[in-house]
């Protein structure tokens, strides 16, 4: 199969490419950006006039569901989102169930990935055993084995600090990058929403800063001291972000992202108990959400997760603390993240590194660039078009989203992943 | 998505009654003034009036409450509605699915109100989103968050006391972090006029950021007292010694029980009030809940008069705008 991109505007940060160049692909592979061989025949022309070309985005944090929680969402409904979305890679986090903490679980979600057919998953092995924080998982095994691309303890803490000195340890020395979710559980405790005024007027258990910022402080001092390679997951809190800033300044391994909802919303829109703004980590204050929009400006923030939690109805139909927490985001990524461009914030080829190759690279991967030989996975949207959020019509078996109603500028009219198209609009 | 205005029907009308917060001066007056009238009918040898005659008002209260309950239903039916009970004492979290399954069963027994008290904040607008058209909810204590009806019958006894709220000072003392009523409190003091409402209570029991309910905030009584008009306590929960808010009920007694020593801070003619039950030697001295400036047991009465006055304004419109009997 032979395909030809013709008339687009290419972006491919990784090659600091930023201009009109049609693209040739070959047997799934990129042949030629720009000048295209004259003996070129395409079985297919994809005319891109108008449109943005770019690398297929990489998501660092996606939950599919499955195993486990097949209600909410499978791995071929989520990928089939992701594709809709110009999202190419997802990257799972262990706290699937059973856990991934065995190399067959990743096996299994590999395996069920290929078949959909949709989207590469890649998988973050378990950091400790069952993520209880207690005994150190597999992680060689997960690795060589189970093809995890990481580690981590997803959203259960590792409550002893020795445990966690270990696991980064091992994880040094196993090559892994360690994915951390910074939160100290006894200080968020029962929390389901920042703490601040807005906790204080509806009555609801908050979750101070300091719940971040703590951990944050802990696991900087360990990664100093074990030189694992780190990588901070969806950070909600400024001074977190300064921390770490700090951190890489001063030479340390680490690098860090954020959700894209956490860049528009904050604890404010929570309104009256709307679940649909229950997330972890809570959004915070607007100076935070400042701070994380200018973390990505300044380049500091390395890159934009979707957090995708897709949730059955009923998960979202109940008091506010006993509702879970969490956004079918997917869809939405792509639209929300072009707003900093329009917002002045960031360059379109800066923001597109920050869903390309810059989750890359976090996760070790050779993808989330158009370099002839790459694998074709490739985005292409239309800047300029204007849709309103109908959760309803999502392609992810979720449909809660804070952003119903919400006009986004930017749609995929085309995803294709190793020459395949896999979403045409 | 919630709106705003939840708390009003399409004709601006009190449809629900979920938080003080929000709510005009104008209906927070209506309500007290609905009160007054409803108090003076309790007096009379024939306690009913037939304002609710063919009503159906059910009692939800998912955790354990006697005055609050016990009020609502004698409210309820001194209005002469009928009055379904539904106790559901449930240890371990309800799922919201059955809650909700649960709110259908009623409205397919053709309810027009649901009383809730819930241990989970922002229960009672969960409920008031989800209802049937024809069903008004009242809150009757939602987890920290509010419990409007408590803090009206204070608003009704303090104005009984001190007429002009626009003059007052009032303070609140203990565990605000934790209470509805508390907040409720709040919220109604601001919007009657109020210039000066405290809160008075160590630093681990004031919620952050307290000030932009509209209070000012002390931690110490001498200062916190001082000229106040209202004393409002708040019963002291057990748990707080395990959550590591305080060391002891002892040194919490010391330092922010009302004693009489305490109360002489306030102006002389300072009333004192408690949301109950009281815990004597622990947030109240014995001394004071049961002296002179106390307003205790008048609060359980007037909780009567304005519960019957935020029914009867919610349900008693009709077609024909009923007016509370004179």
């Amino acid at each position: 199969m032979r395909l030809l991109i013709t008339h687009g505007h290419l972006v491919d940060p990784a090659n600091e490419v930023d201009k009109p160049a049609d693209i040739a692909i070959d047997n799934g592979r990129v042949l030629a950006c720009g000048d295209i061989p004259a003996d070129f025949h395409a079985d297919e022309t994809i005319d891109a006039s108008g449109q943005i070309v770019c690398p297929g985005l990489i998501d660092l944090n996606a939950h599919l569901c499955e195993p486990g929680a097949e209600h909410k969402g499978t791995i071929a409904s989520e990928t089939r989102a992701a594709a809709a979305s110009g999202i190419t890679t997802l990257c799972v986090p262990p706290d699937t169930d059973p856990i991934i903490d065995t190399p067959a679980v990743s096996e299994l979600i590999y395996q069920k990935a290929e078949t959909a057919g949709f989207a590469r998953v890649v998988t973050l092995g378990a950091l400790t055993q069952k993520l209880k924080g207690e005994q150190l998982a597999e992680m060689l095994k997960l690795q060589q084995d189970g093809g995890c691309v990481g580690v981590s303890n997803a959203r259960q803490p590792v409550k002893n600090t020795l445990i966690m000195r270990r696991a980064m340890e091992y994880a040094a020395s196993c090559g892994l990058t360690v994915f951390l979710h910074a939160d100290d559980p006894g200080l968020s405790g029962q929390g389901c929403i920042h703490e601040g005024a807005i906790s204080t007027r509806l009555g609801l258990p908050g979750i101070p800063e300091s719940a971040e910022t703590v951990a944050v402080a802990r696991e900087l001092m360990l990664i100093e001291q074990t030189e694992v390679h780190a990588h901070f997951c969806q950070l909600s809190c400024a001074h977190s972000v300064q921390m770490i800033a700090r951190a890489q300044h001063d030479g340390l391994p680490v690098t860090m992202d954020v959700a894209a909802h956490q860049l528009y919303l904050t604890d404010m829109d929570v309104g009256y108990f709307n679940s649909q703004c229950h997330v972890l980590p809570p959004l915070r204050s607007q100076r935070d959400r400042e701070a994380l929009r200018s973390g990505l400006g300044s380049g500091r923030i390395n890159a934009i997760c979707s957090a995708h939690q897709p949730h059955d109805a009923d998960a979202k139909l109940a008091p506010f603390a006993e509702t879970e927490p969490g956004i079918s985001a997917l869809e939405t990524l792509l639209p929300l993240s072009l707003r900093l461009v329009d917002d002045g914030l960031l360059s379109l080829v800066d923001l597109i590194a920050k869903l390309t190759c810059e989750p890359a690279h976090i996760l070790g991967l050779s993808h989330g660039h158009l370099s002839p030989g790459a694998h074709a996975d490739i985005c292409i949207f239309d800047p300029s078009q204007h849709w309103r959020v109908d959760p309803a019509r999502f392609v992810s078996a979720g449909k809660n989203s804070p952003f119903a109603g919400w006009e986004l500028k930017g749609k995929v009219t085309h995803t294709l992943l190793g020459g395949r198209i896999v979403y045409r609009q | 998505m919630m709106r705003q205005d939840i708390q009003f029907d399409s004709q601006g009308r009190l449809r629900h009654f979920l938080t003080t917060e929000g709510l005009s001066r104008q209906t927070l007056t209506e309500i007290l003034d609905h009160a007054k009238n409803f108090a003076s009918v309790i007096n009379k040898p024939i306690k009913k009036a037939p304002l609710l005659r063919g009503k159906t008002i059910a009692n939800l209260f998912f955790e354990a409450s006697t005055r609050t309950h016990t009020t609502f239903e004698l409210a309820a039916k001194r209005l002469s509605a009928d009055v379904i009970n539904i106790n559901i004492q449930t240890s371990a979290t309800k799922k919201g699915e059955s809650l909700l399954d649960m709110l259908r069963n009623l409205e397919a027994m053709h309810c027009d109100m649901f009383i809730v008290r819930h241990m989970q904040s922002g229960a009672a607008h969960f409920i008031a989103e989800h209802v049937a058209p024809h069903i008004s909810v009242i809150n009757a204590g939602d987890g920290s968050h509010a419990h409007p009806t408590q803090a009206m019958l204070d608003m009704f006894t303090i104005r009984r006391h001190k007429p002009d709220f626009t003059a007052l000072r009032v303070a609140i003392i203990g565990d605000i972090m934790h209470s509805r009523v508390a907040r409720s409190q709040i919220h109604a003091l601001n919007t009657l006029g109020v210039p000066d409402v405290r809160v008075i209570g160590p630093h681990t029991l004031i919620p952050p950021q307290a000030e932009h309910l509209g209070v000012h905030v002390f931690h110490q009584m001498e200062q916190g007292l001082r000229d106040v008009d209202v004393v409002i306590t708040l019963r002291l929960q057990r748990e707080r010694m395990e959550g590591a808010l305080l060391p002891s009920e002892d040194e919490y007694f010391s330092s922010y029980g009302l004693t009489p020593e305490k109360l002489a801070l306030a102006r002389e003619d300072a009333i004192v009030m408690h949301p109950g039950p009281i815990n004597r030697g622990v947030e109240i001295d014995s001394a004071v809940a049961d002296g002179p400036q106390s307003v205790i047991l008048e609060q359980v009465t007037n909780g009567l008069a304005v519960r019957m006055a935020v029914m009867s304004l919610i349900l008693g419109r009709g077609g024909t705008d009923g007016e509370a009997p004179h």
